[in-house]
């Protein structure tokens, strides 16, 4: 290795983030408008929707049709790069535990393609354990983190209703788009038994905010990403105006192996890999933010190892990687007969569901901690790869046309049933909040290197009974709505035991967090209360990271809120002169 | 007029992502149409794809994987499952059989069932009529396919013909609903820029519901005029 040089950029940056997603992306915006210099590390390829997304492409201008690849797991023209795996950079699992961990190699990572659900979380979500005794209260409330939630609301933009709900607050809300046939189906037998259903709170435009965002034109396929920026990317609303600023230098395709410390143990820098040319270099800055997702900023603090940070950086505490967890999730779903053989028109809408179910349950009434939303589909929607699978186990059971007949078939029958059929789906899936356990975590593999020689991760998550019992409510309510709809189930109703009610393997969600957490006591956490590294006062994680718990929420609305709070308290610390 | 039918969107040309938007002096929806054709042009063969993918696709399409019997067997059997009827054409005019070509190379996990299903559906007609599937009569060939076509009623020893005639329903169906002819037969009218208003009135009523004045107060309703 005689060869082996870093090459060292030699401009000196006031912050170099690792990552471009919501946290990174947000973090860009505003440093960069406070007047600071920064570099932006991405690990995947540039991207723009306005040229580089699927929007309004027909089904048939794939020869795949839309079906997934390894490339794109949701589907062909699905706006997000890698997914499942990636050639080159494996990871591990300890035998008899799960993990799936989803990675996006892209310029706004996996914002391209997100559900632009977006959800605070409210008082309870902050402070649990003192509600439960479960797992551990953050060092903020609420009420440090609303002026970030509603700075977030008015300059990317989120429709809802404000309901004045304890544990969902209010916002500053564009108006909601109005429910779909479906959706008024959903909520009047959901409501008939005690189930409330409110319209969703979605970051798409139903209104102009802005000269450089266009307005939502309901096409429904917000996971292409918006040409026109009507929904949030971090890409196209965060990265592309914070480069607007001459401030920040983006550099793609930059795999990060390590932050750099001195000698007094500070973060300084980091040096990656250009996936170009394959030789390392290192950029350096006052700060070092990382937004990399939860588990790659914990991978790359553990492999940050150094003199005086032996057990990796940030981690004298031991918890990085540790309190590791997703949102849980289950689902239902079947076909309504009163929707066959429906008028056809144009209800595409928003992407996503114009309604959904906060949690709406006390959890002292029930055999699991935790609350879960629900979120719901159906209706006419473009057809893709995977159109009519199965109707031989479905057609036999229906009265088509006005008579029963033989499942399976061929033929002009059969075709008029595939007709009849069309937009009568409807489904609906709970995402739920898992207790951060510290015997979940994520480690390094020993053993294991990607294509770049960076060590992996190696994953160790189990569920437990309190995430299996909320998902049996989940399976046991979703049945209950769809019945009162006079639906018949077609996946999901022989969920039990067996396959833990439904309850979808831990990272499927993709809300993963809980590694780089928070707190108030430097034993016990590997951030202060400002996602600044209490072992290290110029390193920052301001992604899913630093999350103690994650609510039944998703939770890119909080990465935001909490990364804009982070930044700002950059800005002011820099003129103060404390880093 | 009706705002929602005079929202008309022409995609000019199949790969192009402008598009025009006529429309009855609404500024808003003309803004819409500014921005949209402000974006700028795809400048790439294959805008936003992964060079990995790229890689995949030339890949997979450098290669046939059916042989030219076993593709007269699936074009055969795809127009039994969907034949020209008074709404559309049949499955080879909208393209099945090459969609099922490219899908199998793409999902390689088809490859065995459906090269072992048309054995076996050869080796039957080879055992009853002394020919291959393609080369018998057509009321041979709905004879077998009647004993695999209906999975509740087919005998046991049909069994591996129905799984594979399962799978080529589902493959021509599929393959048939996602081309041009397909989703125009079913009537799909979305995938393109409009004002969402809410369902239609008239379909309200035939289901018994309506929106709330609260919904039609606190939604945007884009001018729905009931």
């Amino acid at each position: 290795m005689a060869d082996y040089q870093i090459k060292e950029e030699p401009k000196k940056y006031d912050a170099v983030i690792v990552g471009s997603g919501a946290g990174g992306g947000m973090a860009a915006y505003v440093l960069a408008n406070a007047g600071l210099k920064v570099c932006l590390l991405e690990a995947g390829a540039m991207f723009d929707p306005a040229t580089d997304s699927a929007q309004l492409k027909n089904p048939w201008e794939s020869p795949r049709r839309g079906a997934s690849t390894k490339f794109r797991p949701f589907g062909d023209f699905d706006g997000c790069y890698w997914g499942w795996e990636i050639d080159g950079e494996p990871y591990t699992k300890v035998d008899g535990t799960e993990w799936d961990w989803w990675r996006a190699r892209m310029l706004g990572g996996r914002t391209n393609h997100w559900g632009r659900i977006s959800l605070r979380f409210g008082p309870k979500d902050f402070k649990h354990r003192s509600i439960d005794g479960l797992g551990e209260d953050w060092p903020i409330g609420y009420e440090d983190v609303k002026p970030y939630y509603d700075k977030v609301d008015r300059l990317i933009g989120v429709f809802g209703t404000n309901e004045g709900l304890e544990n969902e607050p209010d916002g500053i809300f564009l108006p909601p788009p109005l429910p779909r046939l479906h959706e008024l189906k959903i909520k009047k037998a959901a409501q008939g038994i005690g189930i409330p259903v409110i319209p969703s709170r979605l970051s798409i435009l139903t209104k102009k905010i802005n000269e450089e965002r266009g307005q939502c034109f309901y096409c429904a396929q917000c996971g292409r990403s918006c040409k026109v920026y009507a929904d949030f990317s971090a890409g196209s609303c965060l990265v592309k105006p914070a480069v607007a600023t001459g401030n920040v230098d983006v550099v793609p395709n930059a795999m990060a192996r390590e932050v750099i410390t001195n000698s007094e143990g500070l973060a300084t820098g980091v040096s990656y890999v250009n996936k170009e040319d394959m030789l390392d270099y290192q950029v350096n800055g006052r700060v070092v933010i990382l937004a990399a997702s939860a588990c790659e900023s914990a991978r790359l603090l553990l492999n940050s190892v150094s003199r005086r940070h032996p057990n990796g950086l940030a981690n004298s505490s031991d918890v990085v990687g540790k309190y590791l967890h997703d949102s849980t999730g289950a689902s239902v779903s079947g076909v309504l007969p009163e929707l066959m053989g429906r008028k056809r028109y144009n209800e595409d809408g928003v992407g996503g569901m114009h309604v959904y179910t906060p949690w709406w349950l006390d959890n002292k009434k029930l055999d699991f901690p935790r609350g879960y939303h629900i979120e719901y589909w159906g209706g006419m929607q473009q057809p893709a790869y995977g159109f009519g699978w199965g109707i031989e186990s479905l057609n036999g059971k229906l009265q088509v046309n006005g008579s029963t007949k033989e499942a399976g078939g061929y033929g002009k029958s059969l075709k008029a049933d595939y007709r009849f059929m069309y937009g009568a789906g409807v489904g609906m899936a709970g995402r739920g909040e898992a207790i951060a356990f510290e015997s979940n975590y994520c480690e390094i593999d020993p053993n294991v290197v990607d294509k770049y020689g960076i060590p992996v991760l190696r994953f160790n998550v189990k569920y437990s009974d309190y995430e299996i019992n909320q998902a049996k409510h989940m399976n046991t309510t979703f049945k209950e709505i769809l019945h009162e709809m006079g639906a018949i189930i077609t996946s999901g109703g022989d969920a039990g035991p067996h396959n833990n009610w439904g309850l979808a393997a831990p990272g499927k969600i993709i809300h993963e967090a809980g590694t780089v957490r928070m707190g108030n006591d430097p034993k016990k956490s590997a951030l202060n209360k400002w996602s600044q590294a209490h072992d290290s006062k110029t390193l920052f994680c301001v992604d899913g990271g630093q999350f103690v718990s994650q609510g039944d929420k998703n939770i890119t609305w909080t990465i935001l809120a909490l990364s804009m709070r982070a930044s700002e308290y950059i800005v002011d610390q820099m003129k103060k002169q404390n880093i | 007029m009706d705002r929602r039918e005079s929202l008309k969107a022409i995609v000019l040309g199949t790969v192009s992502s402008a598009f025009l938007l006529e429309s009855c002096g609404d500024t808003k929806t003309e803004e819409q149409a500014a921005q949209v054709l402000d974006t700028p042009p795809e400048t790439a063969p294959l805008p936003g794809r992964m060079p990995e993918e790229i890689a995949h696709l030339k890949e997979i399409t450098s290669r046939t994987f059916f042989t030219e019997p076993e593709m007269a067997t699936i074009t055969i059997l795809a127009n039994i499952i969907i034949p020209e009827d008074e709404v559309s054409g049949n499955a080879s005019d909208a393209g099945v059989p090459d969609f099922i070509e490219f899908i199998v190379k793409d999902k390689p996990e088809f490859q065995t069932p459906m090269r072992s299903g048309l054995k076996w559906l050869d080796i039957q007609c080879q055992d009853r009529y002394e020919n291959p599937f393609r080369e018998c009569s057509e009321k041979q060939q709905l004879e077998i396919v009647d004993a695999i076509a209906y999975p509740e009623k087919a005998a046991p020893e049909m069994k591996k013909g129905v799984a594979f005639f399962s799978l080529m329903r589902n493959l021509t169906a599929t393959g048939f609903f996602t081309s041009e002819m397909g989703v125009e037969d079913i009537g799909y009218v979305g995938n393109r820029p409009n004002q969402w208003q809410g369902v239609p009135e008239e379909v309200l009523k035939e289901h018994n519901l309506a929106y709330t004045e609260e919904q039609l107060r606190q939604c945007v309703t884009n001018g729905r005029n009931v």
